[in-house]
């Protein structure tokens, strides 16, 4: 188990209690289950109060912890018969970008999304979730296959944003991302997101410019990282948690402000303590969304998307 | 210069903002160092006479020298709310728009106007670099939404100049739901089978590139234009090494096929009048310098209320006469 910083002292508690165990497992004479038990309490006592009112900058964290499920396991756990469809037949084929067909409860769709990797080897493999332009001409390429078909597209979003290169700028980095959102206006069916982790400025609206879009309770989705922002606002990169806070990047706030359209409650402690409970819920999202469209003409699906985005700020979270 | 846009040129030289005048009579070229005469750099579009360096323009003043007469009619931009997020980094967000309209003597960092270029009639955008850096919020985005809809009402081409470090971070989500706000804008006359040209002007960063300013059915860029997704800093410090020369710059895009084409400011209007006019199926403008038709009156004398033509009444283009 990976441990955020904020969580420091939950982790001493959990560790003592498994300390405890592995002791007795060692030693058969020792009772130290009621102890045990006393301390697993504390820690689920603990977990609810650091998790009750989670800043926006542990939420930040929270959303890039490496052990949250990422893309790949929910393609692997929600969709059956996945069939990879690679490249941009252009350049090269961006593993920072998964996408492909595939059956959600028996429907073919197309499902697409950032991929960070999890250990050393796939985060660099995945570029930790940073596209390139070829992940986004990738992309444009499938939402366009799925149009023309007919089949339903869902977006799993997790980037930190695009790649900043100088072969991504060289082949046109803006361009793709331009291109991308143009053809999330485009298309006649069902467009679905939802934004498992980081949702990164330009690189994570390229894939969410959605009719539904639906965030994880503890998934961030901003303009830019509040590190970033931090540095160029406040000319020190430390005051990340005040931009954190500035930039109303959570779940909660982008309801309030009609940016998105659901949020998918989190297991205690979040997505990463119980993946498969998180990934389940994801599903029953994305299902009730599905739905929701199933009955909608194409040109009712680009008309309604566009209208949603014509019409976004005209909520203030003043009221 | 063709005699039309000669010959009803305003009385008063709007091509300097009040910010330019009178204390700053002379400008040092950034590039070559050489002092230009403020009227001998605004004559010439704020391009250095000795090196040819494109200095930053406002959209005032840009319109003034686009527009036939320099006469062009505002296009009303819909009030966004205020300070959405009730931002507030070192300063409030409201204090910082105060403070750059102050500075700027104007409401908002673009400027959308309809008039005619060379008797072809257009919408035009302007996006204003030294108000907040240019950047994208809901008003821009607003700005955007409305120059597509006039032109579409209008059955005219779309004609942006783009200038801008990215979107506006004071507002959050909000200016990055720009990014598909203003591709809807595009869409729109993509469908109406009108023209959109974007003039991509330095420096254009950010969600900006990444959405109406790379969106172009023509892109031109003007010489040296720092043009790009990604900064070069960002970029040195995610990949550790030093960047070749003249990379993101206008020329270094064309070369790379990211453009149409790279032109001097002052090439610019015949290019635009020619690109236009071909896109729309016109006859060729007269760019001969004809004489002016009778009466005339010299433009000393003549108020550009009086010459203009009913339909575009050029109160807006005298705003900057009022406040100067
Ligand atoms: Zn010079």
């Amino acid at each position: 188990m990976n441990y955020l910083e904020f969580e420091k002292p939950l982790a001493e508690i959990e560790g003592k209690a498994e300390e405890l165990r592995a002791m007795a497992r060692a030693n058969k004479e020792m009772d130290i289950e009621k102890e045990a038990a006393a301390l697993d309490r504390k820690a689920e006592q603990m977990l609810k109060d650091l998790y009750k009112d989670l800043t926006p900058w542990r939420k930040c964290q929270v959303a890039r912890h490496p052990d949250r499920p990422h893309c790949k396991d929910y393609i692997e756990a929600l969709f059956t018969e996945f069939t990879p469809l690679a490249g941009d037949r252009n350049f090269a084929d961006d593993h920072a970008v998964m996408g492909g067909l595939a059956r959600f409860d028996d429907q073919p769709v197309m499902v697409i999304g950032h991929e960070k990797g999890n250990d050393t080897k796939t985060r660099i493999e995945r570029n930790f979730g940073m596209a390139r332009p070829e992940g986004y001409r990738k992309a444009i390429r499938l939402m366009d296959l799925a149009h023309r078909f007919r089949l339903p597209v869902i977006t799993l979003v997790d980037t930190p944003g695009a790649y900043p290169g100088k072969g991504a700028e060289e082949r046109g980095q803006s361009e793709a991302i331009a291109r991308s959102t143009q053809k999330c206006l485009e298309i006649g069916v069902p467009l679905i997101s939802v934004i498992i982790g980081e949702g990164g400025s330009g690189g994570a609206v390229a894939f969410a410019t959605a009719n539904r879009v639906a965030m994880l309770e503890h998934s961030v989705y901003s303009v830019i990282s509040p590190e970033g922002c931090a540095s160029i606002l406040w000319k020190d990169a430390e005051k990340m948690r005040e931009a954190a806070e500035a930039l109303r990047l959570t779940a909660q706030d982008l309801h309030k402000l009609g940016v998105i359209d659901r949020i998918i409650k989190e297991p205690l402690g979040g997505a990463h303590r119980a993946r498969q409970e998180t990934i389940a819920s994801v599903g029953r999202a994305i299902e009730v969304m599905l739905k929701e469209l199933s009955s909608k003409k194409p040109e009712a699906l680009i008309r309604d998307r566009r209208q949603k985005f014509l019409d976004m700020g005209t909520k203030g979270l003043a009221a | 210069m063709n005699w039309i846009t000669n010959y009803v040129r305003p009385k008063i030289n709007s091509l300097f903002s009040r910010r330019d005048v009178p204390e700053n009579l002379w400008t040092k070229c950034p590039e070559c160092g050489t002092m230009l005469f403020h009227r001998e750099l605004a004559d010439n579009l704020n391009v250095c006479t000795n090196c040819d360096h494109h200095m930053a323009i406002t959209p005032r003043a840009r319109f003034t020298a686009l527009f036939d007469g320099g006469i062009f009619t505002e296009v009303k931009v819909p009030e966004p709310l205020a300070d959405p997020l009730q931002f507030r980094d070192q300063k409030k967000y409201p204090d910082r728009m105060k403070a750059a309209q102050k500075a700027t003597g104007e409401k908002e960092a673009m400027l959308v106007a309809e008039g005619e270029i060379a008797r072809t009639p257009i919408v035009c955008a302007a996006q204003d670099f030294s108000f907040m850096g240019g950047s994208m919020g809901m008003y821009v985005g607003n700005a955007i939404v409305a120059a597509a809809e006039r032109a579409v009402a209008l059955k005219r081409p779309l004609v942006l100049f783009s200038a801008a470090g990215g979107a506006r971070m004071q507002e959050g989500i909000l200016s990055l739901m720009q990014m598909p706000r203003t591709t809807v804008a595009v869409q729109m006359l993509k469908e109406a089978g009108l023209p959109y040209i974007v003039v991509l002007t330095h420096p254009t960063t950010g969600g900006v590139t990444a959405s109406y300013a790379m969106l172009g059915d023509v892109q031109i860029a003007e010489p040296n234009a720092l043009i790009c997704f990604a900064g070069p800093r960002v970029i040195e410090q995610t990949i550790r090494e030093k960047l070749p020369e003249g990379f993101q710059r206008a020329e270094y895009l064309l070369d790379h096929g990211m453009l149409d084409r790279v032109t001097h400011r002052k090439a610019l209007r015949d290019e635009l009048v020619a690109i236009l006019r071909m896109l729309t199926n016109q006859p060729p403008a007269i760019t001969a310098d004809l004489p002016a038709p009778e009466p005339q009156e010299t433009p000393e004398e003549t108020t550009p209320e009086a010459e203009a033509p009913a339909e575009s009444a050029p109160a807006q283009a005298q705003a900057e006469d009022a406040k100067a």
